[in-house]
């Protein structure tokens, strides 16, 4: 995993609620076994028209959000299927965070083993930088290490993350070789409850 | 001892290791595996040179590519290829598959509950979100990403947090023609689609009480639409009277010991839940949604909304939107949406009692001209029933298609799709914008409404059709 610490780049605003897994990857991407090159399906239905040509209407293909690493979204973001495709689209586009006022579970977890950084503002914030990613060139800065997102212009919050995570992150660990460390554990477990028959 | 819930002792019987300022590392007792979500993960496993720490635990199938017709010529190259990729990681990992050859192949989320495979006090998880239909039987059952079915193939766990308790309350009884999936489509409908995120659901009271397990599953299917990453039902005698004689279910005297430790599991008298919603069965219609999230539902003799009937901005917009999606006009009755397709099938919807109920709304009737009617059964052995109990019969008699076990229209990943712009009767579980084709309409209905709007070719109230019995 690509470790995670701190972060500026161009904010991409998407003023939607509930916006599921389905949208952020459609299914017909999903057959494909490999990990990479899934940016160019990220939200296909919605980025291109039917003869292929890209849809103006769509936020990501208005020239204000060229080169946007930031996506700002409204609640609920990431519901719906559990599909990983869906972090490994927005990084893969070239996403390093999404801000949003709420995550679906499975989506949130998803984010956070692949390094893409799902953060959690109020409402109330997440409004103001959707205002703000209207501008061009608007930038946030992300530290992960002081759990902070500010820009030059006086915004500076907070957000909460699970330290046990926010560790494999700026470390960028993998947890498989993590949890191995645990296997007398894992042993013990299952000479109690599952023997190997 | 403080009373405790369900959820609370599956959790505690689980924990592998438990530290301060970490989440749990938890044990599962059942990885079921499919060939979608598999693929990477397998291959993460043969980059580090790692095994499958327990492939005794584990259990494959492929179902979301499946074609229902021909299954054995896949004419997409590149589901082929996930297909043969199951197969292969299976054999180099010594995983059981029930591949597209085998009596026990469906729809993961019915055949791991077919086969037995699905038991109460279990953990249970699939890189799959409906994961949580298995939480029918007093298992936590959750839907996972890739990299954790990579963590669960080398090492049996999962670091989890904690979560949550929401306990929903249904009580009373359920009006004729009112099924378990109008039950769950009323709760999202009133709370929200994401009124359980960071919770698991423990769905109580006397209406659930006395629904079969496969009304149980198909609640507890649609937690995840509620935002819950798993719902789960205490075990009781309907529990064990269904898995009895099952083939992974322990054998005799084990199989009587083992209801002994089940009936413990039941969340105990006095238990407390971070939450409680409370639900009168009296109250629900049957559900149609107009939208595109599940919440976006109307009571069948109810109206498509207005956007200036919500509260805040962001819902006008996101109904304004839903409405130009679906090519709907506030205030339209929801009987007068026409469809040009039904699907019957899914992991909500696609086991024996559902293809009863709608056969006995088909009988001696026929498909409505312009529609396309499909039944997918949720697995070979559900086929093999409703073919021998008469019912594929019944179905291809009125006009629909009889089809093979597989995941199909849900979410058309094979070629069973709707075409753009046209209307589908869907008894799935997700009706996002393009999941059942791109500029698909989705309308989630339960198996007798599906059936119903095959016969009329739009929606119509159940409770008004007369309805014989099937012989």
């Amino acid at each position: 995993m690509q470790p995670f610490t701190i972060h500026t780049g161009k904010v991409a605003g998407l003023d939607r609620a509930n916006i599921d897994t389905d949208q952020i990857i459609p299914k017909q991407f999903l057959k494909r076994i490999e990990r990479t090159g899934f940016g160019k399906f990220l939200f296909y239905d919605w980025r291109y028209l039917a003869d292929g040509k890209p849809n103006p209407d769509f936020e990501l293909n208005r020239p204000e959000n060229e080169g946007a690493t930031i996506l700002v979204a409204n609640e609920n973001f990431g519901c719906g299927s559990s599909r990983e495709h869906a972090p490994w689209a927005l990084q893969d586009y070239g996403f390093k965070a999404v801000i949003a006022p709420s995550f679906a579970d499975i989506f949130y977890n998803n984010c956070l083993k692949n390094g893409l950084l799902p953060i959690r503002l109020t409402k109330q914030d997440v409004d103001y930088l959707l205002q703000q990613s209207k501008r061009v060139d608007y930038e946030l800065t992300i530290s992960l290490e002081e759990q902070r997102v500010y820009d030059e212009n006086g915004f500076d919050r907070t957000f909460e993350i699970d330290p046990y995570r926010k560790q494999l992150l700026l470390k960028g660990w993998d947890e498989i070789d993590l949890t191995f460390v645990y296997e007398p554990y894992i042993v013990e477990y299952e000479k109690k409850h599952h023997f190997i028959s | 001892m403080k009373p405790k819930t369900i959820i609370e002792k599956i959790w505690e019987n689980h924990v592998v290791y438990r530290e301060e300022g970490k989440p749990d590392l938890l044990y599962i007792d059942l990885h079921l595996v499919h060939e979608v979500t598999s693929p990477q993960a397998f291959e993460g496993l043969r980059q580090k040179g790692r095994k499958v720490r327990r492939p005794d635990l584990t259990f494959a199938t492929m179902d979301h590519n499946v074609p229902t017709v021909n299954r054995f010529v896949i004419e997409d190259e590149i589901a082929r290829n996930q297909i043969t990729a199951l197969e292969k990681n299976c054999q180099e990992f010594s995983i059981p598959l029930a591949d597209l050859y085998s009596s026990e192949q469906g729809i993961v989320h019915v055949i791991g509950p077919e086969l037995g495979l699905t038991q109460p006090g279990k953990t249970i998880v699939c890189g799959d979100s409906h994961t949580s239909t298995h939480g029918a039987f007093g298992a936590l059952a959750f839907g996972i990403g890739t990299s954790e079915v990579e963590h669960v193939l080398a090492t049996q766990t999962l670091w989890q947090h904690r979560p949550k308790t929401l306990q929903i309350r249904v009580s009373g009884r359920l009006g004729d023609g009112v099924t378990a999936k109008d039950v769950i489509l009323a709760i999202i409908h009133r709370y929200g689609v994401d009124v359980g995120t960071g919770y698991v659901i423990e769905f109580t009271g006397d209406t659930i009480r006395n629904m079969s397990m496969e009304e149980r599953m198909t609640i507890c299917n649609m937690a995840i639409e509620a935002g819950a990453r798993a719902g789960l039902v205490s075990p009781d005698e309907t529990t064990f009277e269904y898995l009895r004689g099952r083939k992974y279910a322990p054998k005799g005297e084990e199989f009587e010991k083992a209801v002994e430790r089940w009936r413990k599991l039941a969340t105990d008298e006095g238990a407390t839940y971070d939450k409680t919603i409370e639900i009168d069965a009296s109250t629900i219609s049957p559900m149609v949604t107009w939208g595109t999230t599940p919440g976006m539902s109307a009571p069948v003799d109810g109206t498509v909304p207005h956007p200036d009937d919500f509260a805040n901005e962001t819902e006008r917009k996101a109904v304004q939107l839903a409405l130009q999606y679906m090519g709907l006009k506030p205030g339209m009755p929801i009987t007068d949406i026409n469809v040009q397709h039904v699907f019957i099938g899914s992991c909500t919807n696609s086991r024996i009692s559902d293809l009863r109920a709608a056969a006995e709304i088909v009988k001696g009737k026929k498909v409505a001209p312009g529609v396309r009617a499909l039944v997918v059964p949720g697995s070979q052995q559900v086929k093999q029933k409703a073919e021998k109990e008469g019912l594929a019969q019944i179905f291809i008699d009125a006009g629909f298609e009889w089809r093979d076990s597989g995941c199909s229209m849900c979410l058309g990943m094979n070629p069973d799709t709707v075409p753009e712009g046209e209307h589908c009767a869907s008894t799935s579980n997700r009706n996002f914008e393009g999941r059942q084709g791109k500029g698909a309409r989705t309308h989630l209905v339960s198996p007798k409404m599906a059936a119903a709007a095959a016969i009329y070719g739009r929606f119509v109230d159940v409770r008004k059709l007369q309805i014989e019995p099937v012989r």
